[in-house]
């Protein structure tokens, strides 16, 4: 995995863990790894030659949610993004993966539009199931966070040599089922990938998990295989979900995949609670289950590892 | 007119009104036997009692305890409520025999079936 150079080695390992309120990608020379915010702070990334770049994963900000554990998303919220405001080395961008909101509520959008707008830097979303609860199953969010997307919201973008594919798999979700992609995003999936390169880094993100993490709990995306398919033959793809409120990851080929933890609250392990609930955490608690978080992992392009770390060690 | 006069027909209308009143409702008493309900509670991410059979005419009611909104859709169209929050309800009456499959829309993997017969 490591050529030997120390320096190098020590940018791979250096702190690459995910914290709740946001973790932070950095592409450099071809390789992709994430560094939590709370160590980001502490050690900003170290950029070798070759158009490094970073950017934010928000996910599940929940706004307008006010139960235990957390009687105020909108705070929380607040604070993940002075934590990227704070970063000595602005990423170009964030993307948001979903559930803006509590209940797809104008006001519930507005806040997390304004509060965002502190952090003066792009946004990218795509909605998770809580965002298409208006009367017109997720027209008020489109109309607020899609523009330009096609379809339920899906759309794909590029960045200093990296495809950006963002995937909606919250929408027309069948009886019994979990996530669904449906056949028309698949389509375009397929055109959107076809013209290019296979050493073209991809990133995609969507909601809720593109590999099955619990069926018990509806944690996958029942036609999530067809659209790995078509991602089979890059030799670099990352695939970056939230919906679950916990870090989970996964190698499979080439693909690597994350889901981010909640700016709002924690839910259970897999099969550990009754339901996916919130997990009530006594308060003092809740800064660190949505802070800090102890895991990462270091992207090759032949070959994804996954390394295991904490950021308090 | 005098006042008197005023006092005592606007006592008799109320009493011709009252007096019509209670007929109607022992009319409708007679008419109809008391209507016929069930209810459905939403818990931990599952309608509890997933199979739940009523008579046509049962007014079925879902109520929300969890801290997480849902929602009651038919697998055919025929009901869908809004989101449901903590604590919301949703109700919908089922006229005719048949078996009604449900979900949530929110979390699909949630489902439930009402069936009707009389």
């Amino acid at each position: 995995m490591f050529d030997g150079n120390d320096e190098s080695r020590r940018d791979f390992l250096k702190c690459m863990a995910w914290a709740g309120t946001g973790a932070l990608f950095a592409f450099d020379g071809g390789i992709g790894m994430s560094v939590g915010l709370d160590s980001a702070l502490a050690a900003p990334v170290r950029h070798s030659a070759s158009k490094p770049f970073t950017f934010v994963q928000l996910s599940d900000s929940h706004i307008g949610f006010n139960k235990p554990p957390n009687a105020d998303a909108r705070a929380t919220f607040r604070e993940a993004i002075a934590k990227v405001k704070a970063l000595p080395v602005q990423p170009d961008f964030i993307i948001h993966t979903g559930d803006v909101s509590q209940l797809s509520r104008d006001e519930e959008f507005d806040d997390a539009e304004q509060m965002l707008k502190a952090a003066g830097l792009p946004v990218f979303f795509i909605p998770g199931e809580h965002d298409m609860l208006d009367p017109d199953g997720g027209k008020a969010f489109l109309d607020r966070f899609g523009k330009g997307s096609k379809g339920a919201g899906w759309y794909s973008f590029d960045h200093r040599g990296v495809h950006f594919v963002a995937l909606v798999n919250v929408a027309d979700l069948k009886p019994g089922g979990m996530g669904n992609l449906g056949a028309e995003q698949l389509k375009w999936l397929k055109a959107d990938l076809a013209g290019r390169s296979s050493s073209t880094p991809i990133v995609v993100f969507a909601h809720i998990p593109l590999w099955t993490v619990y069926a018990d709990w509806g944690w996958g995306t029942d036609d999530s295989a067809e659209a790995l398919k078509l991602l089979a033959r890059f030799g670099s793809v990352t695939v970056l979900n939230g919906h679950i409120h916990q870090i989970t990851q996964k190698v499979e080929g080439r693909i690597a995949f994350h889901t981010a933890r909640s700016t709002a609250f924690p839910q259970p392990a897999p099969g550990t609670a009754p339901s996916p609930g919130p997990l009530k955490v006594p308060s003092e608690q809740l800064h660190s289950m949505l802070g800090i978080t102890d895991a990462m992992f270091v992207r090759g392009r032949d070959r994804i590892a996954l390394i295991d770390s904490t950021l308090a060690a | 007119m005098t006042r008197a006069f005023r006092i005592l027909s606007f006592q008799a209308a109320v009493l011709a009104t009252s007096a019509a009143m209670m007929m109607a409702v022992a009319t409708m008493t007679r008419a109809a036997p008391p209507a016929a309900v069930a209810a459905v509670r939403i818990d931990n991410f599952t309608f509890k009692d997933p199979v739940v059979t009523v008579k046509p005419g049962t007014t079925v009611t879902w109520t929300n305890g969890d801290d997480i909104p849902h929602t009651v859709v038919a697998k055919d169209g025929s009901f869908k409520s809004k989101v449901l929050d903590t604590g919301d309800r949703f109700s919908f009456t089922f006229a005719k025999p048949g078996q009604f499959g449900y979900f949530c829309s929110l979390h699909p993997h949630m489902t439930g079936t009402i069936v009707v017969k009389a």
